[in-house]
């Protein structure tokens, strides 16, 4: 019973992992600025969904209108290392610690890719 | 288990949901690729009204109406600080101008009073008929009537308002306060779980205190409490003691807190222990899933609705999601955030299944501030995924404000209580 659970729920996360793979085939072929800007315009379903809560406190496409910081317009490499200075508690935060520490590397990685790419699709 | 839903259920689900969906049989009822992707929204609170403004954001093509009969949607976070003094009404209340005119959203001001699952139409009191290839219900609470004896909704409306639907019953509250006489006092009655915003009756006895402090301070609040524990309670009972000293007494329903009944005309309400004057009396009832989630059957014997944890979706009535407080959402508290954040799941998903897609797997959030005092906040923070257990708090994360925070910390909290306000309230409405 519990092996069948499991199964399911790694069906679950890897047929939705297969669901990028359509782009990535199609994109082996391109050179790699061509990748790159596609990269940045094609949305990962699981990043949105690990993301879209971020903007309740930071603002929409983290675009902050309050005294919470901003990070709309940020890399992903700023955020992926931010998030993880969070959850390590390398950088003082009086929430961001509690929150960081839900996501696991490869989470944080996807997190940083959605926000660090919306802004560009919004130009 | 919370969440209520066996394991067996909840292999059913997955197979049904990501199998089905694999295959395209989604949502069986409805086709894959519908001609219009014709979504309604029913209630724009936190969790209707996210939902709309995302899945225009997101998908500019679908066609999205959100019915909501109000036109100035009060908040009821930061309620309290209405209460306390800190805020207007003005500054709470929230409009549809901008989901209607920059996102598109077709926000029809109407009630709906039916749900025609076969026919996938809403009925809305003014008899206009709306079709539907997905529903969206986000009703919020109502309120068990007869639960407290010789508590109603009109004494509601008069003497012991609940406050717990901002708006008018607020507004209410607040002018009892103000003519409140020096050495009043207070009595708050919390209900038992679930119940909307777990914090939020404490929040207000601190709000509370924070006025009569200032310009009654002889009052005090008696919070007649039917649980015998409540949510941030080491914190809020230590914010009390440094900031309002002998001002607010709490009684368990173990030690007589537990209202058997109330008496409108003497201003008394019965305890299991005896019967207590009050002043003022703001009664918080026993609640339940809003009136049209019954209507249409989409509650069980819970008076809340059970869903698919993975979209949302009614496991009672396919093709109807069902969110916010309404909603049995596992560890979920039920919060405007947790509605916000089960909106926005819901549009991608719906997204992803009108285009004949596999939905991606759920991740939620929640975060709670609560003020205590104008320099003094705390929070609670909370990370959810969805496992067989169904949507379960992530183990290490989340939780409360440390019990030793300093006060630049708690300081720093009660800043960002207003940083989100100013933010969740942009990112649905705004």
């Amino acid at each position: 019973m519990q092996v069948t659970i499991r199964s399911l729920l790694t069906a679950c996360l890897v047929s939705s992992a297969l669901l990028g793979m359509g782009n990535e085939a199609s994109a082996a072929a391109k050179s790699v600025q061509e990748q790159k800007a596609e990269e940045a315009c094609v949305v990962d379903p699981r990043g949105e969904i690990l993301s879209l809560s971020c903007a309740s406190c930071h603002g929409t496409d983290g675009k902050s209108v309050g005294i919470i910081p901003s990070f709309y317009g940020k890399s992903p490499e700023y955020l992926e290392a931010a998030l993880k200075d969070f959850r390590s508690g390398t950088r003082y935060s009086t929430v961001m610690i509690r929150h960081a520490k839900g996501y696991s590397d490869e989470e944080i990685r996807l997190i940083a890719q959605y926000f660090g790419t919306v802004w560009q699709n919004n130009k | 288990m919370s969440q209520n839903i066996s394991r067996r259920d909840f292999n059913k689900l997955l197979v049904s949901g990501v199998a089905g969906s694999a295959l395209g049989l989604f949502g069986m009822a409805r086709p894959a690729f519908a001609a219009q992707n014709r979504i309604v929204v029913i209630g724009g609170g936190f969790g209707g009204a996210s939902a709309a403004k995302y899945l225009k954001k997101l998908d500019p093509s679908m066609s999205v109406t959100l019915v909501e009969p109000k036109a100035i949607f009060y908040t009821c976070p930061f309620s309290n600080w209405v209460l306390g003094g800190m805020k207007t009404m003005e500054d709470i209340g929230q409009t549809y101008t901008i989901l209607k005119n920059k996102y598109g959203v077709n926000v029809i001001a109407d009630t709906a009073t039916g749900i025609d699952t076969v026919k996938s139409t809403v009925t809305l009191k003014s008899g206009k008929v709306l079709n539907y290839d997905r529903l969206i219900v986000s009703p919020g609470i109502d309120f068990k009537w007869n639960a407290i004896e010789g508590y109603s909704e009109s004494v509601s409306n008069s003497s012991m308002p609940h406050a717990y639907q901002a708006g008018p019953q607020t507004v209410r509250l607040q002018k009892q306060l103000l003519a409140m006489k020096d050495g009043g006092t207070v009595l708050m009655c919390p209900p038992g779980n679930p119940f909307r915003c777990p914090p939020g009756p404490y929040e207000r006895a601190s709000l509370i205190a924070h006025y009569l402090k200032e310009k009654k301070p002889k009052s005090k609040i008696i919070i007649l409490d039917a649980k015998d524990k409540f949510s941030k309670q080491g914190l809020f009972k230590k914010g009390w003691e440094r900031l309002y000293p002998g001002m607010i007494e709490w009684r368990s329903g173990a030690t007589g807190g537990k209202i058997t009944g109330v008496n409108a005309s003497s201003m008394s309400v019965m305890t299991e222990f005896g019967t207590e004057k009050g002043d003022v009396i703001n009664i918080i009832p026993p609640q339940q899933a809003g009136k049209i989630a019954f209507d249409a059957g989409l509650t069980d014997a819970s008076g809340w609705c059970p869903i698919n944890p993975i979209t949302f979706e009614s496991i009672i009535q396919p093709g109807i999601h069902v969110i916010g407080d309404a909603a049995i959402a596992g560890a979920m508290p039920k919060s405007g955030f947790a509605a916000s954040s089960q909106g926005k799941v819901v549009a991608a998903s719906i997204i992803r299944l009108c285009q004949g897609k596999v939905p991606a797997p759920p991740s939620l959030v929640n975060t709670c501030y609560s003020l205590l005092g104008p320099g003094y906040g705390v929070s609670v923070a909370g990370v959810y995924k969805l496992t067989s257990a169904g949507i379960v708090e992530i183990p290490g994360s989340g939780g409360l404000t440390p019990m030793d925070a300093d006060d630049d910390h708690l300081n720093e909290e009660a800043m960002f209580a207003r940083g989100w306000y100013n933010n969740i309230v942009q990112d649905i409405w705004g």
